[in-house]
């Protein structure tokens, strides 16, 4: 009797603390996003009964989504920063994770040191950093005149949406570049023998070997950026503060902060929670193929 | 990136054979500019400028931070009058700064103290039970690894004004929500460490007749401990470092962290004292997790396959993906 339920009781502290501060929170959303609103102060009014929800703010926040609506430029905008922001990680990070697991040598310690280093850096520092060197007399702009590749300095924080995704990339890379390093790191190399043996040139070889074997890697860091960058505000606020680069999360901020009406707040959160949501059974079905692919190419 | 697999796909070993004499700066560097694309050459340009390109930045941050002048662009001298000497705006004389300090060493201490312990007991009931619900609570556990933070915040802040009325926004309903994303990452941690050590040693306690509780105190908790260590710097480095549910759940200017700060300071004009404040949170944060390394280092002593194999251990300990 005892044996059976040691295990559920040490769990149970844990659980109990995850349901009340994380899946309740959760239902709350809900119940504030599918409530009502009092006509005289704008203040939400839960609706805790699913019977009873009311769909009216929902479906108003899906049409100012939909194309033609008020946020649909804000939307399209998110995707697209969100998306070449990742595609210039994994174009950095794929190389330095690549050299770092396969050909760093006697210095892979340092380098591993090196990449996990920023993680412990406050991300605000991070930024604060950036901030401080485009300045319109920072440095970025000292350099870039002195060597005659601007004429004069430019104002990178003034709504600059090269410089949002520059943030974002800087932001968040080295969360991309630690999956891709484990995955890399674990090929055995004996895969990559047994490919040039049988006559396959460098380039066959990475790109039929390597390539498919760290693609959960791939898929996996990518999920770990993205999912967090479609809920950032704070990122587009300090190195722009412009509408011209306001995301979605930046409209989930302004109708909490201040905003008329947090009921619409939390009727969008719950439309990036279900996007989001969508987005993570993509990646679980595509690490479920890639782990069948990595199968067969194990069998090499 | 034709380029990037050319060199040794096929050679097993990367280091120079031993014995035979290691070419001179000049010929490597001849070398170089000969063919910049072959062998892995290209691979190390990209990865230093990487390397260069996240670190030097912040160094920057922390070098104004010791600027005599108001300017975070132009170096005049070196002085600590923005920690220390300025007597309304350094982080010691400016009471917004000092407070922001004291609310996040407060946050993050009261998180490692709580979210520790009832992670490592979610992390060995998770791992042994295997019952009704077991996999329901896994699910749960791993939903806020994944939750983007404005969604965590929005719930929280929703749920304290409207169902919890109980809690006040403020420091308490920070910590709640510190604990709640922390939980799993010690969780993580703790369960990586478990597998690895597997179940020998407490079947060995069981059979010279340990009871499951004996066996858990006595043999799995000791063997866990460079986890919970681990755990405890990872969870005191995400919780300083945490901004989003620190702003969503403050009360205002006496609950506002050194992230809240350094973000209200950069949107207005800010002074090196804000560099400076960042300065020593990330001081802290690192000496922390340095501590937790060689702490690491101490208690897995003996386990490690060789010297350069410890940082990679620790890093994939703490190498949440």
């Amino acid at each position: 009797m005892y044996r059976r339920w040691l295990w559920p009781t040490l769990a149970l502290p844990g659980v109990l603390w995850l349901v009340l501060l994380f899946v309740v929170p959760f239902y709350a959303v809900l119940g504030v996003a599918l409530g009502k609103v009092d006509p005289v102060l704008f203040q939400p009014v839960p609706i805790w009964n699913p019977l009873q929800w009311n769909v009216g703010w929902l479906t108003e926040v899906l049409g100012r989504l939909a194309p033609g609506g008020i946020w649909f430029d804000v939307e399209v905008r998110t995707i697209v920063y969100v998306f070449i922001s990742l595609a210039l990680c994994l174009l950095i990070g794929y190389p330095v994770a690549y050299y770092t697991a396969r050909h760093a040598g006697r210095w892979k310690g340092l380098i591993l040191i090196l990449l996990i280093l920023p993680l412990w850096i406050s991300y605000m520092m991070r930024m604060l950093a950036w901030v401080n060197l485009l300045q319109s007399d920072g440095w970025v702009n000292s350099v870039l005149t002195f060597t005659h590749v601007l004429s004069q300095p430019r104002d990178w924080l003034g709504g600059s949406a090269s410089t949002v995704i520059f943030a974002l990339v800087y932001g968040y890379i080295p969360y991309l570049i630690l999956p891709l390093f484990a995955a890399l790191d674990r090929i055995d190399r004996s895969h990559l023998e047994a490919a040039r043996d049988l006559g396959a040139s460098p380039w066959s070889a990475f790109r039929s070997v390597t390539l498919p074997l760290s693609k959960i890697g791939i898929l996996g860091g990518a999920v770990l950026i993205t999912l967090p960058m479609f809920g950032d505000y704070f990122t587009p606020n300090i190195v722009s503060g412009s509408p011209k680069t306001s995301l979605i999360g930046n409209q989930i901020d302004l109708y909490f902060h201040g905003g008329p009406q947090p009921t619409i707040g939390a009727a969008l959160t719950i439309v990036l929670a279900a996007f989001l949501t969508i987005l993570m059974l993509y990646y679980l079905r595509s690490i479920h193929r890639a782990q069948g692919e990595g199968g067969t190419a194990g069998a090499l | 990136m034709s380029t990037v697999a050319e060199p040794r796909v096929a050679e097993p070993s990367v280091a120079e054979p031993a014995g035979r004499p290691q070419p001179s700066t000049l010929t490597r560097l001849r070398g170089w500019l000969r063919n910049p694309w072959g062998k892995p050459r290209f691979l190390v340009v990209v990865t230093w400028a990487y390397i260069v390109w996240s670190i030097v930045p912040v160094l920057i941050a922390v070098l104004f931070s010791f600027n005599a002048t108001r300017s975070r662009t132009v170096w005049d001298s070196f002085s600590i009058r923005w920690y220390w000497g300025d007597p309304v705006d350094s982080v010691w004389h400016d009471p917004t700064l000092r407070h922001s300090l004291v609310q996040s060493f407060k946050l993050a201490g009261a998180d490692v103290l709580i979210a520790v312990p009832i992670g490592v007991l979610l992390a060995i009931g998770l791992a042994r039970w295997r019952g009704r619900g077991s996999g329901t609570s896994n699910f749960i556990m791993l939903f806020p690894l994944v939750t983007p933070e404005i969604v965590m915040g929005v719930s929280l802040l929703l749920v304290f004004t409207h169902l919890f009325t109980f809690v006040h926004t403020g420091t308490l309903a920070q910590i709640l929500g510190h604990v709640t994303f922390s939980i799993s990452f010690v969780v993580v941690i703790v369960r990586g460490r478990l597998f690895s050590i597997g179940r020998q040693y407490e079947e060995a306690a069981a059979d010279l007749g340990a009871s499951p509780f004996v066996a858990l105190t006595r043999v799995l908790l000791p063997l866990l401990t460079p986890a919970i260590i681990a755990s405890a710097a990872v969870v005191f480095a995400i919780s300083a470092d945490d901004f989003v549910i620190s702003q969503w759940l403050s009360s205002g200017a006496p609950t506002d962290t050194v992230p809240i700060q350094i973000y209200a300071a950069t949107r207005a004009a800010p002074l090196p004292s804000v560099n400076a404040i960042a300065t020593i949170m990330m001081l802290s944060t690192l000496l922390i997790v340095a501590a937790g390394f060689l702490l690491w280092r101490v208690f897995t002593r003996g386990e490690r396959r060789g010297g350069g194999k410890a940082a990679e251990d620790f890093g994939s300990a703490f190498n949440l993906g």
